[in-house]
């Protein structure tokens, strides 16, 4: 690890002022990629932000659905019987990322912000039709996400909170990496007075939807409605652990089984 | 026997401090000033290099010395050795090229050190590393043992990449006639899977010098301290033996990783006798996935010839065997007489031809991983029957029947050198039948059907050879050391025992099941027993830990040390009891004279030994007694391990829902760590069958190098296992005991593999069986 300046942030706004400050800051929420990444001298921040103290972190229920503070660890999520009761996918989706030291470390905002194409919460995000909460802005759950480790986030920008709407239904059903158990493909299910919504991540550079299976689920909710609807292998990943072909495959599997999750 | 005799089920005492947090680790050692050592290493897999650019490096802020290969060589430091000579089937030796602790000129896999850089902290030595500049000449690289013959050449003194071509024998004309005369004959390919060791502490070295004696103090996780100190000392002539101590303090885990000498356990001895005062240098992960000797890495042909009745009448093996970018210690010895000599198995196959061709491809070196040669052995010949049993239509239990030795035919003599001493493989294949119900699997496998999954059933009956070694025999095969074991028991005047092995513990319950062994034996309860090990200060020459050998070599040691302690006590005894020495008995920790309640406690003869005013004339005082012991025999642990899966062919997840091991170690010192021992094993065979992959890319770049994309096993990966035994003692030590640290992982890939292949009805299908593999089995098979 290099040397760098450790600063204590005291809310949002004075986060924002001290990354605007630095030369080459970075914010640190659960410190679950950026701290390994420091480790291997493959990242060399001037300057960490350190967003604990900033009054970002809790659950509140509102309209049916929850507000997530950015600062929120994913057991939080996870335990919370707010989001238990509200949203079980994403009760279920917290309670299975990394391991019980990563979801007491890890947060909701670090995990977004960050896009690794094989975290789960993008789909939640994307699958729920989510808003998240900046220190400047609101931007769509269908819009945060633009690509492999990129977003809407401008420089700078923090993200302060993610706003879940009601569902009818949620789901989520993950074929974990069996090294990393990261998602080598993860699908999240939803019925919200937005409609019906599949999202994938994992699977491709970053979370996508899957019309055809939205459309079928809208019909007819149920897991058979899925038989034979398959994504196009084209641009998804390939790696030692998964082809393309075999990707695509399983989406179709984990989002039959993401259906059969939501009871 | 006692409380915790031979038999008990203690718990393991070191434990206390390993799972409090009280153990010491060579990284938990600092010495007053210690520098800090990091080494630059290769990014490329294959490369030439002139000069090394240490300017920048050296004016960095406390950077004390920076050394590169010619420092070493000019200083006259030797090259790291194979201990094992192999000669190719024309007679010529094997090809060992130099393999300098820091490379000159040249380097052969990534990770491959060319300099290191010494200074006050950690983080200015990590600093200034990276400062220092090679001009590479990147070459091609050599990737995978089918490409290394016709590919870029790695060493000058090894043609077409290969070290050596071997046989077991010549007998190919005799083994050929007997596949021509026979009914069915049963062929297949095999690859087995390079494995990183992974222990969970990665190596470390601190190396500490005193220029006033010249003395040096060398930490090491090390599984052998005393023939560490004998290489550094006798093949790289860094220091005298007498000069140079070294110390293996607690260690966690090896699995054969930690028996060798590496290049940063030379370098950082040899630069503190340069430089004086202290250097630590400690792995971290990244550096142990690159490092750190990885193990197996054969790819095979294999055919097995029966007769008509089903009998195995012959066997042909021809293996290419990874070496890796150079030979490490026993890398030579791994893939020849450690594997081709299990090939018969526990079955009466009289022929078997078995070749084996080692090249060296730009990888890290490969040498003994848990097994050692044996799991690879295992793998083919019980693969081969499995698969022979499915195209005959016998059922696999019964072919193994037909063919196994039986009990009245031992002592038996293997045509692969081997003489097994006892066994009774029969007993074990049916007590694992028994538990595992296999006469129930059909109605099982219809259930699993009923819900869409695929089940099977593999059964995988093991030989193994522990206890490793007799020295002649060893000498004669080509070995480079006696492995005779050493043991010094040591009574204090109060009473009370300390007992010097030079087995090393890093993980397998020594100073548990070692006092057990004193405790029956000399009636001292464990409590009163010391168990050290781990400093060439302390104690006798040891051979140290691998192949099993610690508890029937080491253990055996120990056992001949208290034969002379109780025979000295019963001089002793008889004296001060006024009897004849014929008539001194001596049991449970008392000598008495027989026929009558005259008695004396060993802790009363401890203390007459060393306050000597009543003794025998020509006694010495003292009570404490060294014996070396030099096996008559390897030992042959068996026994039969069933393993039952259930896979979801919609996404490839294997499970494994059933897993029975029924073991034969001989006599059982400690139930309770053997059984774990036995888990532990298996757990890694079942990570070689479906999760762990070693896997580079075409320029030699270790793709899996690191746990986000190299499979450790977890827990939830395996189900509760259930670990039964038979015993027949061995005949040829005094404790009757075979060693029980290698079994898991020699049984369980061909059990797992056997299983799978049942399940998806595929003839093959390579390891690690990862989810994609039998997805795509599964689609095949329909």
């Amino acid at each position: 690890m290099y040397d760098f300046t450790y600063q204590r942030a005291a809310s949002a706004d004075d986060a924002a002022a001290k990354i605007g400050g630095a030369d080459d800051g970075a914010y640190i929420a659960g410190g679950q990629t950026l701290l390994p990444t420091m480790k291997l001298r493959l990242a060399n921040p001037s300057d960490l932000i350190d967003l604990a103290g900033a009054g970002l972190s809790g659950i509140t229920a509102s309209g049916g659905g929850v507000s997530i503070g950015a600062m929120t660890c994913h057991a939080d999520v996870a335990n919370s019987a707010e989001v238990r009761s509200a949203l079980p996918g994403l009760a279920a989706l917290a309670g299975g990322i990394g391991d019980p030291q990563v979801r007491n470390r890890g947060t909701i905002g670090g995990s977004i912000a960050n896009n690794d194409p094989a975290a789960d919460y993008p789909a939640a995000i994307v699958g729920l039709g989510a808003t998240v909460k900046t220190n400047t802005r609101e931007i769509a759950g269908g819009d945060f996400f633009t690509g492999l480790f990129e977003t809407a986030l401008a420089e700078g920008e923090l993200v302060t909170a993610v706003s879940f709407p009601a569902a009818t239904k949620s789901g989520y059903a993950k074929f974990a990496n069996p090294a990393s158990r990261f998602a080598l493909v993860g699908v999240f299910v939803a019925e919200t007075g937005g409609g019906v919504r599949v999202a994938v991540t994992g699977a491709g550079a970053s979370v996508f939807r899957v019309a055809a299976m939205e459309a079928a689920l809208s019909a007819n909710w149920s897991a058979a409605a899925l038989d034979g609807i398959a994504v196009s292998a084209d641009g998804l990943n390939t790696d030692i652990h998964a082809a393309a072909d075999y990707r695509a495959h399983l989406v179709t599997v984990m989002a039959k089984r993401a259906v059969e999750a939501c009871g | 026997m006692g409380e915790n005799g031979i038999g008990a089920r203690m718990t393991r005492r070191e434990d206390q401090r390993f799972l409090r947090g009280k153990g010491t680790y060579v990284d938990d050692i600092n010495r007053p000033g210690q520098n800090y050592a990091v080494f630059v290493r290769s990014p490329h897999a294959h490369a030439t290099f002139n000069a090394i650019d240490t300017a920048a490096a050296s004016a960095a802020p406390g950077v004390v010395a920076i050394f590169v290969g010619e420092d070493m060589v000019n200083d006259g430091v030797g090259p790291l050795i194979c201990g094992w000579a192999i000669s190719s089937k024309d007679g010529s030796p094997m090809n060992m090229p130099p393999h300098m602790p820091l490379s000159v000129g040249k380097v052969t896999y990534v990770g491959d050190a060319v300099a290191v850089v010494i200074a006050k902290s950690l983080q200015q030595a990590k600093d200034a590393a990276e400062q220092v500049t090679v001009d590479w000449g990147e070459l091609p690289a050599v990737v995978g043992v089918a490409n290394a013959e016709g590919g870029a050449q790695l060493h000058e003194n090894a043609p077409n990449n290969v070290c050596f071509d071997w046989y077991l024998e010549d007998n190919k004309e005799a083994v050929d006639a007997a596949f021509a005369g026979a009914a069915h004959v049963t062929s297949m390919e095999v690859v087995n899977n390079r494995l990183v060791p992974n222990p969970m502490e990665p190596r470390c070295a601190l190396a500490e010098h005193n220029s006033v004696g010249d003395n040096t103090t060398f930490y090491t996780t090390s599984q052998n301290p005393h023939v560490a100190r004998l290489i550094l000392s006798a093949f790289s002539g860094i220091a005298p033996e007498h000069k140079l101590r070294v110390v293996a303090p607690d260690v966690g885990g090896g699995f054969g990783s930690k028996i060798y000498v590496y290049p940063e356990d030379a370098t950082v001895v040899w630069a503190v006798r340069k430089i004086g005062g202290a250097i630590k240098w400690t792995s971290d992960r990244s550096e142990a996935f690159l490092t750190d000797a990885h193990g197996r890495d054969h790819e095979t042909k294999a055919e097995l010839a029966l007769d008509k009745d089903g009998k195995f009448i012959a066997m042909r093996v021809s293996t290419l065997a990874n070496l890796g970018g150079y030979m490490s210690l026993f890398s030579s010895a791994v893939p020849t007489y450690m594997y081709a000599t299990l090939l018969a198995g526990q079955y009466t196959t009289p022929l078997i031809y078995a070749e084996v061709k080692t090249v060296f491809t730009n990888t890290t070196p490969v040498d003994a991983y848990r097994g050692a040669g044996r799991p690879e052995a295992t793998f083919i010949v019980e693969r081969l029957v499995e698969m022979a049993a499915r195209e005959l239509s016998i059922d696999p239990a019964e072919l193994r029947k037909r063919n196994l030795i039986q009990p009245d035919q031992f002592p038996y003599q293997t045509p692969v050198v081997h003489n097994y001493d006892i066994g009774d493989y029969e007993a074990s294949l049916d007590k694992a039948k028994a538990i595992a119900d296999s006469a129930g699997f059909a109605a099982r496998r219809e259930q699993s059907k009923a819900n869409g999954k695929l089940r099977g059933l593999g059964y995988c009956n093991y030989i193994e050879a522990c206890g490793i070694a007799p020295s002649a025999a060893v000498g004669a095969l080509g070995g480079g050391v006696g492995l005779w074991e050493a043991a010094q028991v040591r009574f204090n005047p109060t009473g009370n025992v300390t007992v010097f092995t030079g087995t090393h513990a890093h993980g397998q319950g020594h100073e548990t099941a070692f006092a057990q062994v004193v405790s029956d034996q000399l009636g001292v309860p464990t409590e009163n027993i010391e168990i050290v090990h781990g400093d060439t200060d302390k104690g006798p020459f040891g051979m140290g830990t691998y192949g099993s050998r610690s508890i029937a070599v080491g253990g055996s040691a120990i056992v001949k040390a208290g034969e002379k302690i109780i025979a000295k006590g019963i001089k002793i005894a008889a004296h001060m009891l006024e009897a004849s020495e014929d008539d001194i008995e001596f049991a449970d920790g008392n000598f008495t004279v027989a026929g009558t309640d005259k008695a004396m406690n060993i802790t009363e003869i401890a203390f007459a030994a060393y306050v000597p005013h009543n003794y025998p004339e020509g006694v010495e005082p003292g009570l404490d007694e060294t014996a070396f012991y030099d096996p008559l025999n390897f030992s042959f642990p068996s026994g039969t391990h069933i393993c039952e899966v259930e896979v979801d062919p919609d996404t490839g997840t294997v499970e494994i829902v059933n897993y029975v091991a029924v073991d034969d170690f001989g006599t059982l010192i400690n139930p309770l760590i053997v059984e774990g021992q036995v888990h532990g094993g298996i757990v890694q065979g079942v990570g070689q069958a479906l999760t762990e992959n070693t896997a580079y890319d075409d320029n030699g770049q270790l793709i899996t190098g690191s746990f986000m994309d190299y499979c450790m096993p977890r827990a939830d990966d395996v189900p509760s296992f259930t670990v039964e035994t038979t015993e027949t003692p061995s005949p040829l030590n005094p404790l009757g005991v075979k060693g029980c640290g290698e079994a898991g992982a020699i049984a369980a890939p061909a059990a797992v593999m056997n299983a799978l292949t049942d399940a998806l009805g595929t003839e093959n299908i390579d390891m690690p069986a990862t989810p994609q593999k039998v997805w795509r089995a599964a689609q095949a098979a329909g």
